[in-house]
């Protein structure tokens, strides 16, 4: 059947595609092959679209209101919907700046995470809003919140990436900062896979799974064993990295992107998230906290971390444009942002609790 | 040297709330503080916290880490003396690296755009020279167009080296960022009147009953000014599920027993009346008061025939033409069946509320059942008549949160002056253009210098093409 799933399916597809010709186009650096590379990345990205615009008039057929049909409710819809501005961001980055280079990172981290959404068994459902989702701010708050979070999102990697070419020595700060930041990354990423791993085996119930489940196969397992060992894989993994953090600045090194170029798309990318996230996800979002819950700010856990992330952000633009700091200090500070905003959207659910917590279900 | 050590206090004062390292300094205390109070649940029941604390302190520790977190005022940090003076600290450095910096961006805001000489031109960020074959006053018409084709209207000054045209534009988007600090100052002012002169209060208000106060806490109530009134409450579900669709009050306001407004409220769709809003917070069963509640029904006869019967719990009814008596027995404000078939009450709000009824028939015929007021199935009766349950009236209450805010319109244009100062300072800029139009033996030499104070790139393919329009690409020097 021709449904919203199908088309999620095809992107999912075509991102995995897109990633290995990316990274062949890396290899023989020819322009046929990151043309089509090109070409993959953008039927996936419609194909999503198309997923997206289904999926709309899906609600639709239960909401009856186009505003609030957005499929942004829930964890499911609004990861979907970062991975789709993630790669339209990603577009523009390619076209503007005339380098595929990114592509092999960004499309993995697309595909990844649509697969990972899919074999979760997250609640993929059009469930109708409750009565406090029930306004027309829904539309603006939500969707320029997600769209300020992917351009974080990647100006998190171009920060990373910057960091990993521009820092020598094992001792310095910057690159143990790095090399640090990266293997907790990637560690998050590799217990949560085995959560859902283990959640799959398992056959649990879906509701609850990620409050509940989270870390539970590895950092916060009954066994100690499992506890302990994960703490020293953990640990061990850090060091791997920091040891042979050399060998990720020679592959990066290898795609022809400067250091100023990474630099300048970080603080591209921030300076127009900035004004999306304080308009979209902090204004509107207090516009429409005081239509529904009767105070524009009440320090709610989600809108702590949000001004904390805003924060970090205006101490970045204000590092870079007041005192003139460029390199590897702001380059740090784009980093932490993006944690914050992880924070904001996903560990203010899964970890704290509020009047925010829709994006659990 | 000698200069700082003449420095007066008020100096030394000034140039550290000016400083960016105290701004960072601010910053990550309100950060740091505001990340304990998203884990701290404020204002909580302190069993909750003591929970949360033992999972860092572990169980023996909680109770000692409880109180001096309390004795700090983390338990409502937000509203604590210290966490005030941080934000009145950041108020404070907002305002000064504001004023510290506004003079010379002045400056450069008011003076208007002066000529410059040929080597300053050529030393601009964005720049380009050519020639092309045609008099100078020619090219001076032709370039006047063009500047005015990409919005700039230039002036004009003469020397003996030739003719500059300059232009300006934005001049006043170098104050976008003193917009945007202004605007934050703004929005706390505004949080402060509303602090100050308002109050955030909260009433319960039981179907049918009015209160001319608000409550702050249980004894501490506000008059209003009026009264209100709750008319009518009602929880809507999706189908069959227990998935609210909606919570809606149907609020009155009195003054000296005289409706003046009325108005059914719902999450996201409050009342206002006289500065004060009434929004539905939540809502629950008074359960002392269930033999007062109003049970609504509508009997139907077999041939379709209606009549609308108010009763209380333990009332009885008689269904039109037809002899058949009920009596109200039980309720349940929320009722479902176990696994085994057994009914039980899963709820103590009207989530799904059900009277339980026992008839008799003529001839002797008994029976009894559940009727439920989401379910119509259960209406029936065996002879074919109906017996429609329509509410359990005024045994339910709406919570209601009550605030008045006069501040909140001061906040609304801080808002807007933020998004207005951010886009300023984000997307527009401050651009200037100085050409050189000068004399050369069989044709004219152009010399153009540009700046822009922010997003250079684009302001680089404006100048190619005022160049393009003056023939930069015929010939190639």
């Amino acid at each position: 059947m021709m449904d919203s799933s199908f088309f999620f399916g095809i992107s999912t597809i075509a991102y995995f595609l897109a990633m290995v010709t990316y990274i062949t186009y890396l290899g023989f650096k020819k322009k046929q092959i990151g043309l089509v590379a090109t070409a993959i990345t953008i039927t996936g990205f419609v194909s999503q679209t198309i997923a997206l615009v289904l999926r709309w008039k899906e609600f639709y057929a239960i909401e009856k209101s186009f505003l609030r049909a957005v499929p942004l409710t829930n964890l499911y819809e609004s990861l979907i919907f970062f991975v789709w501005c993630l790669i339209l961001a990603y577009l523009v980055i390619e076209f503007k700046y005339k380098n595929r280079s990114f592509g092999a990172f960004i499309t993995p981290v697309a595909g990844l995470a649509l697969a990972f959404i899919d074999l979760s068994g997250m609640s993929k459902s059009i469930e109708p809003l409750v009565p406090a989702l029930q306004s027309n701010w829904l539309l603006a708050h939500v969707m320029m919140s997600f769209i300020s979070y992917s351009m974080f999102g990647i100006s998190f990697s171009t920060g990373l990436m910057y960091l990993i070419v521009r820092t020598e020595k094992r001792n310095e700060p910057a690159y143990i900062f790095w090399t640090v930041m990266l293997s907790i990354f990637i560690i998050v990423l590799a217990a949560m896979g085995l959560d859902f791993l283990t959640f799959k085996v398992g056959g649990q119930s879906q509701q609850q799974f990620l409050k509940s489940y989270l870390f539970k196969a590895t950092f916060r397992n009954s066994s100690g064993f499992v506890e302990s060992a994960s703490w020293v894989v953990s640990a061990f993994f850090i060091f791997l990295v920091w040891r042979y953090g050399g060998i990720m600045k020679k592959v990066i090194k290898g795609f022809n992107i400067s250091a100023e170029i990474l630099d300048e798309i970080t603080y591209k990318l921030i300076a127009i998230g900035f004004p999306i996230f304080t308009l979209g996800g902090l204004i509107f979002g207090a516009l429409w906290a005081n239509q529904a819950w009767g105070k524009y700010w009440s320090w709610d856990p989600k809108e702590t971390w949000s001004l904390i992330t805003w924060f970090l952000y205006a101490f970045y633009l204000h590092s870079r444009l007041m005192r003139g700091w460029r390199g590897k200090k702001v380059a740090m500070v784009a980093v932490i942002g993006f944690v914050a905003v992880i924070f904001t959207y996903l560990g203010v659910n899964l970890l704290l609790s509020g009047l925010h917590s829709y994006g659990s279900q | 040297m000698e200069k700082a050590k003449n420095k007066t206090i008020t100096d030394r004062i000034w140039g550290l709330f000016a400083s960016i390292k105290f701004a960072v300094v601010i910053f990550s205390l309100i950060a740091l503080t505001s990340i304990v109070g998203t884990v701290i649940e404020q204002n909580a029941d302190p069993a909750k916290n003591l929970k949360i604390l033992a999972k860092f302190v572990g169980k023996s520790g909680a109770p000692a880490a409880y109180s001096v977190l309390d004795k700090l005022g983390f338990m409502d940090m937000y509203h604590s003396w210290w966490f005030v003076t941080f934000l009145l600290l950041f108020a404070a450095n907002l305002i000064i690296c504001s004023l510290d910096r506004i003079p010379r961006i002045w400056k450069i805001v008011r003076e208007p755009i002066r000529p410059l000489s040929p080597e300053h031109v050529a030393r601009m960020s964005i720049r380009s020279t050519f020639t092309v074959k045609a008099k100078p006053a020619h090219v001076k018409d032709i370039a006047t167009k063009a500047f005015r084709k990409i919005g700039f209207r230039p002036s004009e000054s003469s020397s003996e080296s030739g003719v500059q045209l300059y232009a300006e534009k934005g001049n006043f988007t170098r104050l976008g960022v003193y917009i945007t600090h202004s605007s934050i100052l703004v929005i706390l002012v505004g949080a402060i009147i509303g602090v100050a002169f308002g109050f955030n209060g909260y009433l319960a208000l039981q179907e049918g009953k009015m209160s001319p106060f608000a409550y702050q806490s249980s004894d501490k109530r506000i008059p209003l000014g009026f009264d209100v009134r709750c008319d009518k409450f009602e929880a809507q579900f999706y189908g069959d599920t227990d998935m609210p669709k909606s919570y809606k009050s149907w609020l009155s306001i009195w003054k000296n027993g005289v409706e003046v407004a009325k108005k059914t409220i719902v999450v996201n769709d409050p009342l206002t009346y006289n500065g004060i809003t009434f929004y539905q917070a939540s809502f629950g069963t008074v359960e002392d008061n269930l033999e007062n509640g109003i049970v609504m029904l509508r009997l139907v006869a077999k041939d379709g025939k209606s009549q609308d019967f108010n009763t209380r719990l333990g009332g009885s009814f008689t269904i039109p033409d037809s002899g058949i008596e009920g009596r109200i027995t039980n309720f349940s404000p929320a009722l479902t069946v176990d696994r085994s078939g057994k009914p039980f009450t899963y709820n103590q709000n009207m989530v799904n509320p059900a009277i339980f009824v026992e008839f008799s028939a003529p001839g002797g015929k008994h029976y009894s059942g559940w009727i439920f007021k989401r379910f119509p199935q259960t209406w029936d009766l065996p002879d074919g008549s109906k017996v429609e349950f329509l509410d359990y009236w005024g045994v339910q209450y709406t919570g209601l949160q009550v605030r008045k805010d006069p501040g909140q319109g001061i906040v609304y244009v801080g808002c807007f002056i933020l998004a207005f100062g951010l886009f300023v300072s984000f997307f527009m800029s401050h651009r200037r253009i100085w050409m050189n139009i000068v004399e050369e033996k069989g044709g004219t030499k152009i010399l153009i210098g540009a700046s822009a104070h922010r997003n250079r790139a684009a302001f680089e393919k404006k100048i190619e093409k005022l160049a393009a329009a003056l023939g930069s690409g015929q010939k190639g020097e």
